[in-house]
């Protein structure tokens, strides 16, 4: 007991001092800095690199069914631990499913119409925040240069900025594809889980990406592997950093 | 009455004198029975003589008087309360609404004697020497005071005096005069469940305590000696003891509060919503314990002062018996604001829309005492990642309107639409109150949805089902508690549970009578709620959509439960045809058939081809897309 949580509390005042430095310096660091990943549900941790969402990096989940499933699915488990999370310029989330995906709703703000106001917004929430989704931001014009200080302020701030949507510059990138539901016939039965293989691709991993077969959700509404899931790494290759 | 007309400088002077510190003062307290129901009653225009509860889910909070006459009881259920008492009117709780309502009362008695403190809505306290020479004599301020009351508000009300607040509340209770000095032997004989009706703070664990030991009544636990309570029961036993024993419950230090402790805040622009000004008494009640937590003080009398864009000075003392927490701080605060705007509103005197706006709020500690234990509970209970996250979203506040950041609670309901209710950061998430309860009326609503008449109902429902009352079920939070975080408050953790005991509740759960277990109640189910997993989409208005069957022909109910032929591809909000592959349903949903302009619905799952699902909903002969498995 005594010796992992002495190792994990080291790694966190190395990572502070890191962001310190970082600051101070202001010099552009890597996505790694930090030093601290926000935990995922186990199923999806083994197909992001680092385990996690790595604080300060940024992940697109690009239009694509499932992508609001995926995004709860991100959220549960750091919100469950504690983190707070923000969802900027989505009204119509499914709080429910929200709720049944594991989120914490007492930790979870919504800005649903933040109208021209989307970038003030997203950078005030990245201050205090653990997590920020933002949605709309090409409605709202955002400009690669923006797209870019928000990536900025997220490392900055140790956040995670995920962009429902698309997001060139992300770290990383996670769709779905191959969906399907179970449980649904001719008039029958009721929809009870969806099986779906999520890609992820970006930085830390390699070109082709990882995958694998998961229940999105699953019938509790939260997420799990497929019965017959296995992850298909093409090749696993050491990346640096 | 000439003592109607009495200049209100003529008594100051003897009141200056009262304040001096040394024994209990002598309080004059005038009390308004079952407030909350009189209040509601007169916002719904319930006539006096028909009985009348204040319901929160679905327990009696507070009944009338001729209600109480037909047997029913705080604590009761509403279907027995409703049982006992067929023609019982049931109201909804609102402390805005009661605080508001009150405000006429506090100034018909200020016109009479100066120096009024308002306790909460319902009742309020001043210096009893005042007005008892003034008027000869304490019958005699009793009999002018409730008459001054009757006469301007119709409010029915009770005059107590006695040494001190506490008492001086449980001899209004009784309208006595307790003579000086026999304070003691008045409260002797009382139980000591009297000393938990303060509905902001929680003593029903002491009260249980003291009565297993067999301390029932005030006089028996005043025999105790102070330093075996102080050693066994702890601080705020304390306080109940010096209480119990007729004292004030804090020794009297006394003092001025400097100065520098009053803050106060330029509205700019002036402030005339009362959501703008309850956004705005937020943040001053927070710069305000800030500076007091920073003099190790707390407050417990509170003034609360604003001008006007007419240059009105307005001015209005809280008093307390416990130190004011932030969030009472802004309970108050937001309460009074409340009361001045809709006063200017109603009376019609306002020269000028604009002149009734705030432009300047101040808040004054009156009346401090050293924070002692409170400090821990006012920031120790707040986690630096709440803090954090706290103030980056009233940033979000300030930019956006208090309004455009929200939190979601659960609460019951079939729809994927209705479970769902928004809360403002910042404002309770206590679901015993009604969702948008201050105000909702005067506060500029969210933009209107489509004309068209489906959605409206289905809309009107909606919100209908958001805020009413009538569809809240008893016990929502294990409910709520159980569906999303899976631990119930029984399992939170120790400091978790510390935190809602040492912080003060802010809506006075209906508790049943002391001395009775309370009786377990399963949670609700929602028969004919759809099991999850939920629709992660849920669009804010319902979208059209059509059904067809292969041959292109509308697909539509033939019986509730019945469709009449075999879906084969959907086209949503005149989009393009989606293939349907497989589907589930038709379920009808009867729900609200006793109110009017409900109408008969039935849902149904498709999947598509695209490996999409709708959750779509049949009502008056059309189908609308009220989610979406995405």
């Amino acid at each position: 007991m005594g010796a992992p949580a002495v190792a994990d509390r080291l790694e966190l005042a190395r990572g502070l001092l890191r962001r310190m430095e970082d600051r101070s310096a202001a010099v552009r660091p890597a996505p790694e800095s930090d030093g601290r990943v926000l935990p995922v549900a186990e199923p999806l941790a083994r197909l992001l690199p680092g385990g996690g969402l790595r604080r300060g990096s940024t992940v697109a989940l690009p239009p694509a069914s499932a992508a609001t499933s995926l995004l709860f699915a991100l959220l549960a488990e750091a919100s469950a631990g504690g983190a707070w999370a923000a969802v900027v310029g989505r009204p119509g989330l499914g709080l429910v499913a929200a709720a049944e995906a594991g989120v914490r709703l007492e930790r979870l703000a919504l800005v649903p119409e933040p109208g021209p106001d989307l970038m003030a917004v997203t950078v005030a929430l990245l201050d205090g925040m653990d997590v920020v989704a933002v949605a709309g931001a090409e409605r709202a014009g955002v400009r690669a240069a923006e797209r870019q200080r928000l990536a900025a302020r997220a490392r900055q701030r140790g956040a995670v900025l995920v962009a429902l949507g698309a997001w060139p510059g992300a770290d990383l990138e996670l769709s779905c594809a191959d969906v399907g539901w179970r449980g649904l016939g001719a008039g029958a039965g009721r929809l009870a889980a969806r099986q779906v293989r999520v890609r992820v691709h970006g930085r830390g991993l390699a070109p082709g990406g990882r995958s694998a077969g998961l229940l999105l959700p699953a019938p509790g509404g939260a997420v799990a592997a497929a019965p017959d899931a296995e992850v298909v790494v093409p090749h696993i290759e050491k990346v640096a950093g | 009455m000439s003592a109607v007309d009495a200049p209100n400088g003529a008594v100051a002077p003897v009141r200056a004198s009262s304040g001096e510190p040394g024994g209990a003062t002598r309080v004059l307290a005038l009390w308004s029975p079952d407030w909350p129901v009189t209040a509601a009653a007169m916002a719904a225009h319930v006539p006096p003589h028909r009985p009348a509860a204040v319901v929160v889910a679905n327990r009696v909070l507070a009944c009338s008087a001729v209600a109480r006459a037909q047997g029913v009881r705080r604590g009761l259920r509403r279907r027995e309360a409703q049982a006992r008492c067929p023609d019982l009117a049931v109201l909804d709780r609102d402390p805005d609404r009661d605080a508001r309502a009150f405000e006429p009362v506090v100034a018909a008695v200020e016109e009479l004697a100066p120096g009024v403190e308002v306790v909460r809505p319902g009742l309020v306290a001043l210096a009893a020497q005042g007005p008892v020479s003034w008027f000869g004599g304490e019958q005699e301020a009793a009999e002018v005071l409730v008459d001054q009351v009757a006469a301007r508000t119709g409010v029915e009300s009770q005059v107590g005096v006695a040494d001190g607040l506490f008492a001086a509340v449980l001899a209004a209770r009784r309208a006595l005069a307790v003579a000086p000095g026999d304070t003691p032997a008045f409260l002797a004989p009382l139980g000591v469940e009297e000393l938990d009706r303060e509905p902001d703070v929680d003593r029903s664990e002491l009260i249980g305590l003291l009565r297993r030991l067999g301390l029932r009544s005030l006089g028996a636990f005043a025999r105790l000696d102070a330093e075996d309570v102080a050693s066994r029961f702890g601080a705020d036993a304390v306080h109940c003891h010096r209480l119990a024993r007729g004292l004030d419950p804090r020794p009297p230090v006394r003092r001025t509060p400097p100065e520098e402790l009053a803050v106060e805040v330029e509205l700019d622009p002036p402030v005339d919503r009362v959501d703008a000004a309850a956004f705005a008494a937020r943040g001053l009640a927070e710069r305000l314990h800030r500076t007091l937590a920073s003099h190790g003080l707390s407050c417990t009398r509170l003034g609360v002062a604003a001008q006007t864009v007419g240059g009105e000075e307005l001015h209005r003392i809280w008093r307390c018996a416990e130190p004011l927490t932030p969030a009472g701080t802004v309970d108050r605060v937001r309460w009074q604001l409340d009361a001045w705007l809709t006063r200017r509103r109603r009376s019609g005197d306002v020269p000028a829309e604009a002149d009734g706006a705030v432009a300047r709020l101040r808040l004054v500690p009156e009346e401090t005492v050293t924070a002692g234990a409170l400090q821990l509970g006012l920031w120790g209970d707040v986690g630096e990642a709440r803090e954090r996250a706290g103030r980056a979203l009233v940033r979000v506040q300030a930019l956006l309107g208090p309004e455009a950041v929200v939190t979601a609670v659960l609460v019951g309901g079939r729809d994927p639409a209705e479970q769902v209710r928004f809360v403002p950061w910042g404002d309770d998430r206590d679901l015993g109150l009604p969702a948008p309860a201050p105000g909702s009326d005067e506060r500029p609503s969210r933009p209107m949805e489509p004309d068209e008449h489906a959605v409206r109902t289905k809309s009107a429902e909606r919100t209908w089902a958001s805020s009413g009352p009538l569809v809240a079920p008893a016990g929502w939070p294990e409910d709520v508690v159980r569906r999303t975080g899976r631990t119930s408050a029984a399992e939170l953790p120790e400091a978790e549970r510390m935190r809602t005991t040492n912080r003060r509740r802010r809506v006075p759960a209906p508790r049943p009578p002391a001395g009775r277990a309370t009786p377990h109640e399963p949670p609700p189910s929602w028969p004919g709620r759809l099991p999850a997993p939920s629709p992660a989409t849920v669009p804010p208005q319902p979208l059209p959509a059509e059904l067809t069957a292969a041959d292109g022909s509308p697909v539509l109910l033939r019986a509730p439960d019945l469709l009449y032929g075999l879906p084969a591809a959907v086209a949503v909000d005149g989009g393009e045809l989606r293939q349907v592959l497989g589907w589930a349903g038709p379920w009808p949903v009867r729900q609200r058939w006793w109110a009017a302009g409900s109408a008969e619905a039935s849902r149904l799952q498709v999947g598509l081809h695209d490996g999409e699902a709708l959750l779509l909903l049949h009502r008056e002969g059309r189908w609308w897309v009220i989610g979406e498995y995405d």
